[in-house]
């Protein structure tokens, strides 16, 4: 079967040393450890030793087909940027075997090895021969690198008077002009405005569309979501997910939140406790207006008439865009288990904080801002508008719902005059 | 598009086509010669000429000191062309070394990102120290001329006497770039054994001045095979060559340049570690 990358059970340890035993990097060190190794051979006596094998990653395994979109799914420390590196041949792995087929570059940090004091003319070829271009292809593709860049006015400025959205415009477009047959990205829509970052996706499209492959990786499910058809999950330094990429995002996001189970919420009356509320993210599909499920529990000690609850949605620029509201008539003293669905919400793509409210007995029961947070994904099923808003952070938009528009006689409407 | 050969990674196996690697990248010399030539010379008030200021600098510090003021003899030889002849091989060898001894530090952002075969960086470092190499044989060119030293064949000889002084310059490049990366001493260690060694070589001096019995211990630095030999191409002080003290003079830098390699190569994969 044909690969362009495979990788079987690869593994990478770091030594850590603990404060009584600095690492070997002063010559005395090394002496004196050669020397005190000795005497402890001679002496036969066994000394703790204060070191500390930490793997960073664990029997990885996986393999890519040329052509295929992945994405590297996985909090920090879980072990992706040492994946990345050791694929790119920065690291070396202490188990296991990886196979590449292809030229590999690598974006591990845009303008790797520019040079401050140099132009952005020098240190386009000298990033270029870096990554592996030869001189004859780097003057070939000169003038569409810096045309993807837009550094044309300020090619031959020293780099170290460019503003950082210049140098990163200017490191992506050296490295996806490279024609490499694999590409690694990690993290550079992070950086630049809107414009390019649909830009760099769009290039990353292409690079894949010529049946080039692409490793991904990014914090931002919605570039994760769009790019990519299949995820890897990391978690610890092991591999727990490797599927396609809308399972692996739903996954690794419900993974996330069975970790940050709410902290048990106070209401405002002393005959209310053990208040939890939850939301379902692995019930939750991915795209526009699908359902929302929350579960809600407390305990009751008194009979409760006229309960209300509702659940306020709020994005990220402090706007509450959306309340929802449920109602009941009478409720039993004992502990009470709800789930609340919420069906045609509307609200877009993005990243929305809950507010929850109860009401009962006649009285503001509970008030809690932040109960959890709500991240909502695109598909790539969805409406245009809404795979845009999506892309651009569409936080800031609330909900969106679709207007009839019905045309009338314009003469009609003029006859008021 | 080229098509690449497979690349296989194999935890503690070494690569399975260094040479290969290195040759493919063989523009990157180039361009990371390019990249410090330009580099050392920008923003700098005169530029190139720096590459001349030192060597002069030294040649009329120790003319005046040693031919001058302390007599010391120069076979015949114009004091200062004596002197500059042992500079160019020394001042290309301690440029060199030093920068090694600080090369890998200075490109960590590259290292940790990038694949290349590393052994690149020190061998574009010595590439860029020929440049004030060649300024410096221009100068000798120049001060035999003025001086009205005799052309003779012997000056032929000069580049095949300045390989062992590439070799070993090579050499020891590549192992304190090694070193200077795993112990962080080397850096304080090789500006002073530089310091010392521009002594106990013969450079401000003719090795003639050292007595008969100590010759063969002091032929055993490399450099006075070289200097000698440059001499001798130069101002043909002798009938023939120091042969042995030549061979001494290749032969150990035939071994630094091939156990600095090996040390490299052995320690090379774990520089992104180590940096």
């Amino acid at each position: 079967m044909s690969y362009a990358i495979q990788a079987e059970s690869v593994g990478k340890s770091f030594i850590l040393h603990h404060q009584r035993n600095r690492p070997n990097d002063s010559l005395r060190d090394a002496l004196a450890g050669s020397l005190s190794h000795l005497g402890r051979s001679l002496l036969r006596r066994e000394e703790t030793d204060q070191t500390e094998e930490f793997w960073a990653l664990k029997d990885i395994s996986f393999e890519i087909r040329p052509g295929e979109r992945i994405g590297l799914l996985g909090r920090n420390g879980a072990g992706k940027s040492t994946l990345l590196k050791i694929l790119s041949r920065t690291l070396e792995p202490s188990t296991g075997r990886i196979r590449i087929r292809g030229r590999i570059a690598s974006l591990l940090e845009v303008g790797t090895g520019f040079h401050p004091e140099l132009t952005g003319r020098e240190n386009i070829y000298f990033n270029g021969a870096m990554l592996g271009m030869s001189k004859a292809e780097i003057g070939r593709k000169f003038d569409e690198i810096v045309d993807f860049a837009e550094v044309e006015q300020f090619l031959d400025t020293p780099v170290k008077h460019y503003s950082s959205g210049m140098y990163v415009r200017l490191g992506f477009a050296v490295a996806a002009h490279i024609d490499p047959e694999i590409l690694i990205v990690d993290e550079v829509l992070a950086v630049g405005d809107a414009r390019f970052q649909k830009k760099c996706i769009g290039k990353m499209h292409e690079i894949s569309e010529e049946g080039r492959t692409l490793l991904f990786v990014s914090h931002n499910m919605h570039s994760i979501m769009q790019l990519t058809q299949r995820a890897l999950v990391l978690d610890r330094g092991q591999m727990v997910c490797d599927a396609d990429t809308r399972d692996a995002v739903t996954k690794y996001l419900s993974a996330d939140a069975g970790e940050d189970i709410s902290l048990p919420l106070r209401a405002k009356v002393d005959w209310i406790d053990d208040v939890n509320f939850r939301w379902l993210r692995q019930e939750t599909d991915i795209g526009f207006n699908k359902p929302l499920n929350f579960q809600f529990c407390f305990t009751t000690e008194q009979h409760t008439s006229r309960l209300v609850v509702t659940i306020g949605f709020i994005n990220t620029i402090g706007a509450l865009v959306l309340t929802c509201k449920a109602e009941l008539d009478h409720l039993q003293a004992g502990p009470q288990q709800f789930r609340l669905s919420i069906s045609d919400h509307h609200l877009t793509p993005g990243t929305y904080f809950v507010r929850l409210d109860l009401w009962g007995s006649d009285e503001h029961l509970l008030e809690q801002d932040n109960v959890c947070t709500v991240d909502l994904f695109s598909a790539s099923t969805d409406d245009r508008l809404i795979q845009r808003i999506a892309r651009r952070r569409g936080d800031k938009f609330g909900c969106y719902a679709p207007i009839t528009l019905q045309i009338l006689h314009a003469s009609e409407s003029h006859q008021h005059d | 598009m080229p098509s690449h050969p497979e690349i296989i990674i194999e935890a503690g196996k070494s690569e399975h086509h260094y040479w290969r690697d290195v040759w493919r990248y063989r523009e990157l010399f180039y361009f990371l010669a390019w990249r410090d030539i330009l580099v050392r010379y920008k923003q700098t008030a005169i530029g190139l000429a720096w590459a001349l200021v030192r060597p002069l600098f030294t040649i009329i510090v120790f003319t005046l000191i040693f031919g001058r003021l302390a007599r010391l003899p120069s076979e015949g030889a114009p004091y200062s062309a004596l002197v500059l002849v042992g500079m160019i091989p020394w001042q290309f060898f301690a440029s060199a070394v030093n920068e090694a001894s600080l090369g890998l530090a200075n490109k960590e952002n590259i290292i940790t990102k990038v694949y290349f075969p590393r052994i690149i960086i020190p061998i574009s470092g010595v590439i860029v120290n020929l440049v004030e190499l060649a300024v410096g044989l221009a100068m000798l060119a120049v001060l035999l001329a003025w001086q009205q030293v005799a052309v003779t064949l012997n000056m032929l000889f000069l580049p095949l006497i300045l390989l062992p002084a590439l070799l070993l310059t090579f050499g020891c490049a590549v192992w304190v770039s090694a070193l200077s990366v795993r112990f962080r001493d080397f850096r304080q260690v090789v500006p002073f054994a530089l310091q010392m060694g521009l002594y106990i070589s013969p450079i401000a001096y003719s090795a003639a001045i050292i007595p008969e019995r100590w010759r063969v211990w002091y032929a055993l630095n490399p450099f006075t095979g070289i200097i000698e030999g440059l001499r001798w191409s130069v101002f043909a002080s002798s009938p023939t060559p120091p042969l042995q003290e030549l061979a001494i003079s290749l032969g150990i830098a035939t071994l630094a340049t091939a156990s600095g390699i090996a040390y490299f190569r052995s320690i090379e994969k774990r520089f992104a570690e180590l940096l």
